[in-house]
């Protein structure tokens, strides 16, 4: 065993990491659940460790959405994997004009993980939860050998429930709607990288990752005519865009001096040769809204923390060509096309 | 990155040198731009839609990636399926489709492929593990051979013993005579690679104009760069006056840069290569000279693979040496895409193929 002064402290080592006993489900599996889990995201439901939480979903619909995550590394300028977890999930139910409520959480961990570590991510979680105003009501933990999973997975399902009336969708855009993005784009992912092994480099820049449930209800409520929103993760905001038009069957057309970006991220991007347009973000939403409520939405969205460089970006055209334009600084258009595959590999 | 690089993106300075250059262009001008790079930033900011209906912009085969043969992705996916060996390479080759599988699938099947930004970063992996040989796969032109010698001298000095070095580099003159001397497409004049020519400086081009009558104009990489290089080849072009340009001052000097110049001659020397769509063209390649044998892979790993065809059908070679666009080809957008690309100028994001997908015509 490696003599390391952060497992070796006058406490037993096995009280310090993770082993294959934590995932076994006897007492010790029992012991990890009272004195992490529980105590951090106690809840009525939760306390009961049932198989399976009772939930009240009122009368109408629900939504329900999963995510994995396996961001590497952990812990990461302006989060870690465990506010990603919580973060992603809510964000996928927020876009979708629900309000979030009941989270699901499972965990597969490295035998060996740093047991401070992981009482630092269920706290991260159970930090944003709170903020976010959902409960962590069922979970799952799984630990496997050594080298069978690099640190730590997360799955997190949610659900939320659906309280307007119209459900947003691509298929409700129409030529003349805009285009809103709220916020700068890439940030997330150019702070995963800058931490990776063998980048490093010095960077201002934090992931925007934190909760939009606050925000894109309060546009929902005040900005009628809210007709699609969704998060730009893994791909970024070229490849949500893409999603878009391929689902609406329209064209849309934005434009380049109007999208924001940090000026640290595109020097980064520069570095790199990485375009901004297809980083992931996780904390931010792209929205399509009639004309006529553009103005409006644009200002709830710009009055929350989470939203103040938001700016209508572009807007869905009348050609049926499901393809993406950018009307560049210089003038001319181009085409923005989807990635083939992945550009930076492991980013949430 | 002020003064180097945003003044030069200034749209309204762009706006003016386009509209300089339509007003004095009155002749049919074909301009080929060699290098990758000038197609990625040409496509990506709509610069060949900024410059009037006489000129046309063309790509050339200055894409490192796009002109690897098949035979070399071949013995990169060998070198990283063998046992304690290590293939390091650039994010951008791992795509690249070889006879039987590209680097992505052999790391997907088991083999040690990492991604690098450098090739240090190679360098550094063998020294942590000094039980795996290190083979870095060296992709790149006169750009990117000196710092491959500087490791693989740097290597000798520190006796690193489980590194070494597959060499694709390969170096334009050549190149460029066999474009210029192809199946005619008329190519006025060359724009030409800025960050080569730091390295080589601009004697090459000298010749191309004294005996082909072609002008050069070397270039940097953002728009008002090549905009600018644009506009001065223009003027020669109009003026019937073949001749030799500095466009980018800022850092490219006529003699090149003479310690990069003199890393690349004490490691290396000229090789007869083998280049996607053109064929082999003699002293085409950098071949890892003898005194370092102990640094080239191909000699330190038994590395046997078959000599391969181009797909039927594929016309990268006409699209490379600027005969044809990728319209003309049966395949673009059909059996040859970025997912599954079929030749050199689809393989690799600034193919011209590939280049003209993503951007649009």
């Amino acid at each position: 065993m490696k003599k390391n002064n952060r497992y070796y402290t006058r406490e037993r080592v096995e009280k310090n990491i993770i082993t294959l006993e934590h995932g076994s489900g006897g007492k010790i599996s029992h012991r990890l659940i009272r004195d992490m889990f529980l105590r951090y995201f106690s809840n009525g439901m939760l306390n009961r460790e049932e198989d399976s939480a009772v939930i009240d979903v009122p009368g109408g619909k629900a939504a329900f959405t999963t995510d994995t995550f396996v961001v590497k590394p952990i812990f990461f300028p302006g989060g870690d994997i465990g506010k990603l977890a919580v973060c992603g999930t809510v964000n996928d139910l927020a876009v979708k004009g629900a309000v979030p409520k009941y989270l699901s959480c499972g965990f597969v961990i490295e035998e060996g993980f740093p047991g401070e570590e992981l009482e630092r991510i269920v706290r991260s979680m159970a930090e944003w939860a709170g903020k976010a105003g959902v409960s962590i009501v069922t979970g799952d933990t799984k630990v496997v050998g050594r080298g069978e999973a690099d640190g730590m997975f997360i799955n997190t399902s949610g659900v939320g429930v659906l309280e307007s009336g119209d459900i947003l969708g691509a298929e409700r855009t129409e030529p003349g709607d805009k285009v809103i993005v709220t916020g700068t784009i890439g940030d997330h992912g150019i702070a995963v990288l800058s931490k990776r092994k063998g980048l490093d480099f010095e960077s201002d820049i934090y992931s925007d990752c934190a909760p939009l449930n606050g925000m894109l209800s309060d546009v929902m409520k005040n900005a009628d005519g809210v007709k699609f929103m969704r998060d730009p993760t893994r791909g970024g905001l070229g490849t949500t865009l893409n999603e878009l038009a391929g689902s609406s069957g329209k064209g849309i057309i934005i434009e380049e001096k109007d999208i924001p970006v940090k000026e640290a991220v595109r020097s980064a991007c520069d570095l790199l040769g990485l375009d901004p347009m297809y980083i992931a973000n996780e904390g931010k939403a792209v929205l399509v809204v009639s004309p006529e409520s553009a103005v409006k939405a644009l200002e709830v969205i710009r009055r929350h923390e989470y939203g103040k460089d938001a700016n209508v970006i572009g807007q869905i055209t009348g050609e049926d060509n499901r393809k993406v334009c950018l009307r560049t600084r210089y003038g001319v258009t181009r085409i923005v096309d989807m990635l083939t595959g992945e550009q930076l590999p492991r980013i949430c | 990155m002020t003064r180097y690089v945003d003044e030069y993106r200034d749209a309204g300075l762009c706006a003016e040198i386009s509209a300089k250059i339509k007003d004095i262009s009155r002749k049919p001008f074909n301009i080929m731009e060699v290098c990758g790079g000038h197609t990625m930033s040409i496509r990506k900011n709509g610069i060949h839609k900024m410059v009037g209906n006489n000129i046309r912009l063309m790509s050339g085969p200055g894409c490192p990636v796009c002109v690897a043969a098949v035979s070399d992705v071949d013995k990169a996916a060998a070198v990283s399926l063998t046992d304690n060996t290590v293939l390091c390479t650039f994010g951008d080759m791992m795509r690249v489709p070889g006879s039987k599988m590209s680097l992505i699938t052999a790391r997907a099947l088991g083999g040690d492929v990492r991604t690098v930004y450098s090739v240090q970063d190679a360098l550094k992996y063998a020294k942590a593990e000094p039980d795996k040989m290190f083979v870095f796969l060296a992709a790149g032109f006169e750009t990117t051979a000196p710092t491959i010698a500087a490791a693989i001298i740097q290597a000798g000095s520190e006796d690193v013993r489980n590194f070494s070095v597959l060499s694709l580099l390969r170096t334009m003159p050549r190149a460029l005579e066999a474009v210029l001397s192809g199946k005619p497409a008329r190519i006025d004049a060359l724009l030409c690679p800025g960050h080569v020519t730091v390295v080589t400086g601009t004697e090459m081009y000298r010749t191309i104009v004294a005996k082909r009558g072609v002008s050069c104009c070397v270039s940097g990489f953002e728009p008002a760069d090549i905009l600018r290089a644009i506009y001065e080849l223009t003027k020669m072009h109009e003026a019937s006056e073949p001749g030799l340009f500095n466009a980018y001052e800022r850092v490219v000097e006529e003699n090149g840069n003479l310690s990069a110049k003199r890393a690349i001659d004490e490691v290396f020397e000229p090789a007869s290569t083998s280049w996607r769509g053109l064929g082999v063209i003699p002293l085409s390649g950098l071949k890892i000279k003898e005194k370092y044998s102990d640094y080239d892979a191909e000699k330190r790993l038994d590395i046997k693979v078959q000599e391969s065809a181009e797909k039927p059908g594929c016309i990268c070679g006409d699209i490379l040496r600027g005969a044809r666009v990728p319209e003309d080809c049966g395949l673009f957008g059909k059996t040859c895409t970025p997912e599954d690309p079929m030749g050199a100028c689809m393989v690799s994001s600034e193919g011209t193929c590939a280049a003209w997908y993503q951007y649009g015509k």
